[in-house]
């Protein structure tokens, strides 16, 4: 369809500003250079989103069960919640918002409770950036000891991308283990890595194959012996949370997706919210201002000298953290936990329902997610874990994660979150179960798949060799 | 699978092409390009570098991956083929011409192998 | 309390039982007994819609709605048209996740092409990302951009918010960098400390103060020095001003929120990237670029994908994933409302309101603090800036942000003479 700038007609505005009432003054070295913004209606403009909201398949658009990703139902209470003029228009640096800072204070409270941790910042404003903070804390920690020889973190070949890019950011040199043959920390391996030089290991628990890890305790012991420090990526929380804590497996900090198990909206790939939480020992090393209860009032203040400083202008993603607040209300102590059940309940039964067919890669209990491999599919037919995913396309849901974890081929990742009903687990196997059969009857086909989106596969090739990154006007 | 007799090869996948007894021409297997499947992009070492035997020297990106070039020698960069900055699908489409960059002052040839070597390593890969 | 849980008890019954489980419990038998926690968390007990929503209200009264701002400082107050929030409340966009499934994704995918090429025109550069968190961060990713195995300097201006030059020694830190601080001169960054050790400079354009830099001769004598230069830019002073290509800048980075983000308390904001066709390969987080599918149909897919963390993964310059896809879409619908000529006008206005509230508390006994001209901020001198802003705030008026014995002024095209008058007149009285 057009882009905005085909649709552009010269001379067409919209009608947003009064005329200037002071007297209008020029700088001296004005710009020159062309401003070639469109020029639309707002009946162009409106017509133009929806037909891009139509080719926009959201949460709300059917079953989303993307891996690591907990795609879960954003509720409508917390958007009506963000979008109060109390919250909306208030100036970050202004007085009078003991409102704002009841909401941060009481988030970090029942974050720690369920975390297991003793203190919290939301500045980082992603998952990622959670992960780069956290790491920071480690160095600091390691740095004001006078122990910098450890510069190494070590990171199991199932982890998130994020994980080791955020490793390298901190400085630090990344020291990938193999899984165990069942997908968990390979203790031997963990020991020989462990040394002198560890400053942390990065983990998830449940990991990336969707299995909790027995031995986490065993295996943050093993860290700390070696004087290193343990972070929680809390991607995968959402299978635990009022089960287990992170805190009390030997984690030392941690980051949380709000945009994942605290059901706030991905909007797309963000704006997200990646709080870190620390155990008291790491507190004085967090970054931004901290909120304590003085005087009846709720007061910002700044945290001492060894903090790392800051890793965002002001309070991070505030309104996000006013959605998870809202979801946190609503769900209390009950629901925390009934949340994971449903979760973990889901992805076992939609696994049971998909295993007579598919390879999983998990033969025992799931937790939040489960993967299935294509391996031998592909190599006896050709049809690969994406012709799959694209197939499910036409089945009118969002297709699982593709290609990770890395430890296994041809992975397809399946999360399908506790807000989905059995009604739509059961229709999603009959649609994987359906192409499983039609892969089996014509391969090629498989290929040619999906059939029914406004485009095929697009050419990744070409976009990657002669990039055009923006559009070009005609003169 | 093409592997020319006249080039020496590295267990690496690159192919060395000397043009005197201390210089020489490096690029990537045949083996090496069908199994990345479509490059689209080259990060080209920049002239000067010492290349190290059995070490990162560059890397070549697919959609996908991205997967590290090793010197199969050692050596001084002294050029790099620009033209695959535009068009990495030379590299592609032919493999043997389209060389990645050259060395002076070679040394540690001696682990290089002849075409009839190489093609032992591949198949041993394969499997 | 709610959960949000669709499956009925009997359902839970009937599917536990399917896929051979006892009981909810039973699901988590790995999960070693004496991790499992024996009491419930202490958390308060989950509340009704209309509970939920009632305390969510009084808690947003508890904090302080001004009718009238006269503060920036990193967060700007402007008019947001109706068709802003209306198009960036559509479900699909606000539900979606990243855009890793092109073909039922090109809604996104070509929101964010669009988004680009809109970075691309107010920079005047020629390639920019999908976005990062802010413009903090913004400027941090731009220098990280610039790191050599070589060198460990950084320079920056003296003259930027003082929270992104936090969030720059916070990344330069733990990438074992040395951040260099060039003084201040007359409301004006002085680089007669600059060297040719350091990789890059950062400027802001207008400072922080409000001044305009003269940018062109900054990149000229940072260029002599063999540095990159990085340039955080406000986007409507950008409509006026010469922009950061025409200055001869490398990477234009800056704070996309006054682009129809409200205020929010400092949050979710738009750290927007562009820079010279030379460092494409070197920008951080999602590009998403123009290709075909077989049929030769136009479509839009996240590209450029071997620089990032899933692929390149400890080699990746940035760890950026998750951006802020959907500021990122209201600043293109923003832009797309005000168009051209309504963008150029915002700006005007935005430099003409302020010279006229500078020149009115002037005459009202505050004194600007620096000659040189300013886009939409200035500073004024102020003996005691604590007591006037109360007196402001108890009629209602945010008054500027109080910065070492003066007051850091904003005004903005919102702001109307009357309004700026009545200010005017409680400095004068």
């Amino acid at each position: 369809m057009k882009t905005l700038f085909e649709r552009s007609v010269a001379g067409r505005h919209c009608s947003i500003l009064p005329a200037c009432d002071v007297p209008l003054k020029t700088p001296d070295h004005v710009r020159t250079a062309p401003l070639r913004l469109p020029e639309l209606s707002e009946t162009d403009i409106s017509r133009h989103y929806t037909e891009l909201a139509k080719q926009t398949f959201g949460v709300n658009d059917g079953f989303y069960p993307l891996g690591s990703c907990t795609m879960k139902y954003n509720p409508k209470i917390n958007e009506e919640a963000a979008s109060l003029a109390g919250f909306t228009e208030v100036h970050p640096s202004q007085d009078h918002v003991q409102g704002c800072l009841e909401v941060l204070a009481t988030a970090e409270k029942y974050l720690c409770e369920i975390t297991g941790m003793n203190a919290m910042t939301f500045q980082p404003a992603a998952g990622a950036h959670g992960e780069l903070t956290g790491l920071m804390l480690i160095k600091r920690y390691h740095e004001l000891r006078g122990d910098s020889a450890r510069n190494k973190i070590i990171v199991p070949d199932s982890a998130h991308g994020t994980n080791p890019a955020s490793s390298a950011m901190c400085g630090f040199t990344v020291v990938n283990i193999p899984s165990a043959e069942d997908g968990c920390v390979d203790l031997d391996k963990l020991r020989e890595a462990c040394g002198e030089d560890t400053a942390g290991l990065m983990l998830t628990n449940p990991n990336t194959l969707g299995i909790f890890d027995k031995h986490i305790r065993e295996i943050t012991d093993i860290v700390h012996e070696a004087g290193g420090l343990c972070y929680y990526d809390g991607a995968n929380l959402n299978a635990v949370m009022g089960i287990a804590r992170p805190g009390d497996m030997g984690f030392d900090c941690i980051h949380l997706n709000l945009h994942k198990s605290f059901s706030t909206p991905h909007g797309g790939g963000g704006p997200g919210s990646g709080p870190v939480g620390c155990k008291s020992f790491l507190e004085a090393y967090l970054p931004g201002e901290k909120i304590v209860f003085a005087d009846g009032r709720y007061q910002l203040a700044e945290r001492g000298e060894e903090s790392i400083g800051a890793v965002r202008s002001f309070h991070g993603n505030f309104l996000v953290v006013v959605k998870a607040f809202t979801y946190l209300l609503t769900l209390g102590r009950e629901g925390v936990p009934k949340v994971a059940q449903n979760a973990v309940l889901n992805a076992n039964y939609l696994k049971h329902l998909l295993e007579g067919t598919y390879e999983v890669t998990n033969k025992g209990v799931c937790m939040h997610e489960f993967v299935l491999t294509l391996e031998r599919e592909k190599k006896e037919t050709g049809v690969s874990a994406m012709d799959i995913a694209k197939a499910l396309q036409d089945y009118g849901m969002h297709p699982p994660t593709m290609y990770f974890p890395l430890n296994v081929h041809e992975a397809l990742m399946v999360e399908p979150t506790e807000t989905e009903s059995k009604e739509t687990l059961d229709a999603a196997a009959a649609a994987f179960l359906d192409i499983y059969e039609k892969a089996k009857a014509d391969p090629e086909a498989m290929h040619h798949t999906p059939l029914h989106s406004p485009i095929g596969r697009p050419d990744e090739v070409k976009a990657a060799r002669h990039p055009v990154l923006r559009y070009h006007f005609d003169d | 699978m093409n592997t020319p007799k006249e080039l020496k090869y590295a267990k690496t996948h690159e192919w060395v092409r000397f043009t005197s007894d201390t210089e020489c021409e490096v690029g990537l297997s045949d083996f090496a390009q069908d199994a990345l499947g479509d490059l689209v992009f080259v990060n080209l070492p920049e002239t000067d570098t010492e290349a190290i035997r059995g070490e990162t020297i560059c890397d070549v990106e697919s959609v996908k991956a991205v997967s590290d070039v090793y010197a199969p020698v050692s050596g001084t960069v002294t050029a790099v083929n620009e033209d695959l900055l535009d068009s990495p699908e030379l590299i592609n489409n032919d493999p043997y011409g389209a060389w990645l960059f050259r060395l002076s002052n070679v040394t540690d040839t001696d682990e290089l192998l002849d075409a009839e070597g190489y093609e032992k390593v591949c198949a041993e890969e394969e499997q | 309390m709610g959960s949000y849980i669709p499956s009925t008890l009997k359902q839970q019954e009937e599917m536990l039982k399917e896929a051979g489980f006892s009981s909810l419990d039973d699901l988590y038998r790995d999960v070693p007994e004496d991790l499992k926690l024996r009491n419930a968390l202490d958390l308060p007990e989950g509340l009704s819609e209309l509970e939920t929503a009632k305390r969510l209200r009084r808690l947003a009264a508890e904090n302080k709605v001004y009718d009238s701002v006269f503060r920036g400082a990193g967060a700007y107050k402007h008019y947001i048209p109706a068709i802003v929030k209306s198009v960036v409340s559509k479900e699909e966009f606000v539900t979606a996740y990243t855009p890793y499934q092109a073909e039922i994704s090109q809604g996104v995918l070509q929101s964010i092409f669009e988004y680009q090429t809109m970075i691309c025109e107010l920079t005047g550069m020629d390639v920019a990302n999908a976005s990062v968190y802010d413009g903090a961060v913004a400027a941090a990713e731009a220098i990280s951009m610039c790191r050599s195995p070589k060198k460990k300097k950084v320079f920056v201006s003296g003259a930027v918010h003082p929270d992104t030059l936090k969030v720059i020694r916070t990344y330069c830190w733990a990438a074992g960098e040395e951040v260099c601080v060039l003084p201040v001169r007359d409301g004006k960054t002085d680089l007669s400390g600059l060297d040719n050790e350091g990789t890059c400079l950062y400027v802001q354009q207008p400072n922080y103060y409000g001044v305009i830099e003269d940018l062109k001769a900054i990149s000229e004598t940072a260029h002599g020095e063999g540095l990159t230069v990085i340039a955080g830019v406000e986007p409507f002073a950008m409509c006026l001003l010469e922009t950061p290509a025409e200055c001869g800048v490398d990477i234009a980075v800056g704070e996309g929120q006054p682009l129809g983000m409200p205020l929010s308390f400092g949050g979710p904001y738009l750290g927007f990237m562009a820079a010279t066709a030379k460092l494409m390969r070197k920008l951080p987080g999602r590009i998403v670029g123009e290709t075909e599918d077989a049929e030769g149909r136009r479509a839009f897919v996240l590209t450029l994908q071997a620089r990032e963390q899933h692929i390149r993964r400890e080699k990746a310059s940035s760890n950026i994933c998750s951006n802020e896809a959907l500021c990122a879409l209201t600043a293109s619908v923003y832009l797309a409302a005000m168009g051209p000529e309504g963008m150029k006008e915002a700006a005007l206005q935005c430099y003409s309101k302020a010279h006229y509230l500078a020149e009115g508390l002037e005459k009202a006994g505050l004194r600007r603090r620096y000659e040189a001209d300013f886009f939409n901020e200035f500073v004024t001198d102020c003996d005691d800036p604590e007591a006037l802003l109360a007196k402001l705030d108890e009629k209602g008026i945010l008054g500027g942000l109080p910065v070492d014995n003066g007051i850091l002024w904003c005004a903005t095209e919102i702001n109307s003479k009357e309004e700026m008058d009545a200010l005017i007149r409680e400095v004068a009285a």
